[in-house]
């Protein structure tokens, strides 16, 4: 059943290694840490995202493309040639794994976005961007972008995280970050661009639960201008990272004291004046933005990992670091798989964001 | 022709036995249904008179009274109701329109019975509100699209200024009702219970009675086209003011107070001579089109020095959603849509019943249109018009309202029977009535204990609802139609209220 047209509950395990120092590493660890969470899914979906995968291509913008039709290429390609400048193009490379279906087509397009474009006297060139993916999304029948940003790369399809992984050769991939995604949707799909992460520009989501305030969530973005193409939970926070994060340009920290924001009775709580006030106004302005229900989410964005719950914590969310690296994970046994000297494991406070960044502050 | 011999609505029965002739039924009827015949000692009772109220059979010591429905059959077919010929019966006899109270009673579909709610189920969990923090706090006002602030070190100037709110400690108001449709001790209790539980009464037309003063923060005041009791320590002493184009149960019509009702304090409060009519024109003599509206929005505003919200409560019409558009675009930080069932002192029947649409439908098109225009952040959407219990609040937020305004609901928590006879001035219940001997049987300490007691009960409920859906914040809750299913309905009307019918998962 193609799940696109319908909104699909799942549990899930979720796991994000970072660099302290931007070096690079293989994609072999994300792997072991998700793999380890086998229970938490159900070889019904499963994902990673990598930055710094493209470094000969960095200043370019990266789209992962599947297609369920070859038709569809053609079209997609029409459309990208005519608002970008195609630097290069090629089939997504991938592995023959058996116990994998419903395998679409995969494509990977670099694209320079002309400056000379009159689009970039009333848009911002990130919001030519976000329109072309909205586009393709919603109009181009049998396809769908499930990356766009600058050298980093989502790679999801519907398997258990070793078939996966195996599938996309990301051992073979080398970054300075990578979040990874195993899930157990409530229903039967065999709809690829269902898994996680989900991402925009250089947002990737994670995300582990169910929205309640999902269909308030969505009428606001709808609001903001975004087109909620696949009624997805993931899809609503990656789109209010990004409306909340560049286009209020407001910090992580404010960011979640919106999506989980804290009750009123710790902000009357409250001693610095300043602060309260804040809050105050934030739960006023962005009481649609409020994420209720359970989650336990890892976003990464180029230089920084952040990991966020709900409000009452409903869903399980672990940190920590050893000496090279940050962790975030569902469970405390994803971070000891692959680091044996970890240093400082801490579980994440309800509704308090854990921040990392690659500058080694957090 | 011969005159029409009247039958009676109701018969009240008299169980004899049990009665003691105590002849409280007599001193209490305010219809003088209940008389003491001193020669035999037995108590008549004129069926003629009783409208129904129920008042003497709960005061009767010994329950020796019961009031029922008069059985007898007159021939009435399924277009002639019995109701259709009556109404005939007296039009032909008085000439005039027929006058009735409280809100339509006709069965047009009532869509919070087509609707049901959502809980969760494994994958995701519901909350105990006994256990967890449940917030239904609710804030009327325009907000800013975003927040604007400057960086300065590490500190975050805060640049954006929040426009006036009115802040709600459960989204439940009282709705308007004015000194003169309703007693001073109805009004007080109101007051009181809204001041007690963290929430708004609303002034209606007739003006701020100076001893309700004390209550003045809580209180929303009405500037109405007949513009009693307005005044600058009036809309100075509110908490927020409201521009009145129309309500649910008589949209496109005036008000009529009858001067036997202006006593002493109502002409004080109304700012008119005592035993005058008070006649509140149809519309706005100085609205004649929303460019107008406009206008007015901002002058109240400027006496106010920008204080405090401003809202404009309009009838829900055909055209409910471009009106309630313009509203916004006039500058209003509320609005407040009062459907078909809303409730009034005096109406004529055949306005009440027939004239505007459901306030369901009403506050689906009204949500859908602001939010498609991208306004809906720059005001709070407040309804009203027959809510009868939490689940009605608690769709109606789900359909996209801020908060909800309960008249008829708080009155019967106050006593009320809905005997629909508001206009008469006869309230047996001391509710809507003027008279010092009947006022005084509503004592607004008791009054008021049991409107706070409905607020209690009903937010107790809304937060056991909320958190089945797990759901802990009401905003969470607002206009998030995919917790709402329909049942019964077609498939326009599912399209209109924005839901998917019953069976259909998300």
């Amino acid at each position: 059943m193609d799940d696109r047209f319908f909104r699909i509950p799942s549990g899930c395990g979720i796991s994000g290694i970072m660099s302290k120092d931007r070096k690079f590493f293989s994609g072999e660890n994300i792997i072991k840490s998700i793999h380890s969470m086998i229970d938490r899914g159900n070889g019904l979906g499963s994902g990673y995202a990598g930055y710094g995968v493209y470094p000969e291509f960095k200043q370019y913008w990266c789209f992962h493309l599947m297609y369920e039709e070859p038709e569809a290429r053609k079209m997609v390609e029409e459309y990208l040639k005519e608002k970008f400048e195609m630097i290069h193009s090629e089939p997504i490379p991938v592995k023959n794994v058996k116990t994998l279906s419903f395998i679409p087509i995969l494509w990977r397009y670099f694209l320079d976005t002309r400056q000379t474009s009159e689009e970039y006297e009333t848009f911002s060139e990130e919001d030519c961007i976000v329109q072309a993916v909205m586009f393709i999304n919603t109009h181009i029948k049998k396809a769908f972008v499930f990356s766009s940003g600058k050298n980093m790369g989502i790679f999801k399809g519907v398997g258990h995280p070793d078939e996966i992984g195996e599938f996309y050769k990301i051992y073979d991939y080398k970054g300075y970050m990578w979040i990874a995604h195993n899930r157990f949707p409530t229903n039967t799909v065999g709809w690829w661009g269902g898994a996680h992460p989900f991402g925009l520009l250089d947002w990737a989501v994670v995300h582990n639960g169910e929205i309640s305030s999902y269909g308030i969530n969505r009428k606001y973005l709808e609001n903001s201008g975004y087109t909620c193409t696949l009624f997805t939970d993931t899809e609503v926070i990656a789109y209010l990272f990004d409306l909340l994060g560049r286009k209020h340009h407001l910090d992580f920290e404010t960011i979640s004291s919106i999506l989980s924001a804290p009750f009123w009775f710790q902000i009357e709580k409250c001693e610095n004046q300043e602060k309260k006030k804040l809050l105050k106004i934030l739960r006023i302005i962005y009481g649609s933005a409020l994420i209720n229900g359970p989650f336990g989410i890892i976003v990464a964005k180029s230089d920084c990992m952040i990991g966020l719950t709900d409000r009452i914590k409903l869903r399980p969310l672990v940190a920590g670091e050893d000496d090279d690296f940050y962790y975030i994970a569902s469970e405390e046994s994803a971070i000891r798989v692959v680091s044996k000297n970890i240093k400082n494991i801490f579980n994440a406070e309800a509704g308090k964001p854990v921040i990392f960044r690659t500058n080694g502050k957090s | 022709m011969a005159k029409v011999k009247k039958i009676s609505e109701f018969l009240v029965r008299r169980d004899e036995e049990k009665c003691i002739r105590c002849q409280v039924c007599c001193r209490m009827c305010s219809n003088d249904v209940h008389t003491y015949v001193e020669e035999n000692d037995s108590i008549l009772s004129d069926n003629l008179k009783c409208v129904g109220c129920h008042f003497c059979e709960e005061m009767c010591p010994t329950a020796a009274i019961t009031i029922t429905k008069n059985p007898s059959e007159i021939r009435e077919n399924a277009n002639w109701r019995k109701e259709y010929i009556y109404d005939i019966e007296k039009q032909a006899e008085t000439g005039g329109v027929i006058l009735t109270g409280m809100g339509c009673d006709k069965g047009y579909k009532n869509y919070f019975d087509h609707i049901i709610l959502n809980a969760s189920q494994v994958t995701n969990p519901s909350i105990d509100p006994l256990r967890e923090p449940m917030e239904i706090k609710t804030f009327i006002g325009k907000k800013p699209d975003k927040i604007e602030f400057e960086i300065e070190g590490n500190n975050m100037l805060i640049k954006t200024e929040i426009p006036p709110q009115l802040e709600l400690d459960i989204p439940v108001m009282f709705s308007a009702m004015s000194f003169g449709s309703i007693s001073f001790n109805a009004m007080k209790s109101l007051a009181i219970a809204a001041k007690k539980f963290g929430t708004f009464w609303n002034t209606g037309e007739g003006g701020l009675p100076e001893q309700l003063y004390p209550y003045a923060d809580r209180c929303i005041v009405q500037v109405a086209s007949g513009r009693f009791g307005v005044n600058i320590s009036y809309l100075e002493k509110a908490a927020a003011i409201e521009i009145k184009i129309g309500q649910g149960a008589k949209p496109g019509i005036g008000g009529h107070l009858p001067g036997e009702k202006v006593v002493e304090e109502i002409s004080r409060t109304r700012m008119i001579p005592e035993g005058t009519d008070a006649i509140s024109p149809a519309p706005h003599h100085d609205i004649y089109s929303i460019e107008d509206l406009k206008q007015l929005i901002h002058a109240i505003k400027e006496a106010t020095s920008y204080k405090k919200p401003v809202g404009v409560k309009i009838a829900a019409v055909n055209n409910v959603a471009p009106i309630a558009s313009g509203i916004v675009r006039a500058g209003a930080d509320y609005i407040v849509i009062d459907g078909i069932r809303g409730g009034t002192g005096a109406a004529p029947k055949v306005i009440r019943d027939n004239v505007g649409i459901p306030i369901e439908l009403a506050i689906a098109v009204v949500d859908q249109r602001l939010r498609e225009e991208g306004i809906r952040n720059q005001v709070s959407i407040i309804t009203a018009g027959g809510f009868r219990k939490s689940s009605d609040v608690l769709k109606a937020i789900a359909l996209g309202a801020d908060a909800v305004y309960i008249g008829t609901a708080a009155l019967v928590s106050l006593g009320c029977h809905l005997c629909q006879k508001c206009y008469t001035g006869k309230c047996n219940w001391g509710i809507a009535t003027q008279d010092p001997y009947l006022t005084k049987r509503l004592n607004p300490e008791i009054g008021a204990q049991r409107a706070y007691n409905l607020l209690r009960a009903w937010s107790l409920e809304i937060k056991e609802m909320l958190g089945g859906m797990g759901i802990n914040a009401i905003e969470s809750l607002r206009g998030n139609r995919e917790q709402l299913r329909g049942i019964g309905l077609n498939e326009i009307e599912l399209k209109i209220l924005g839901i998917k019918h019953a069976g259909e998962s998300w």
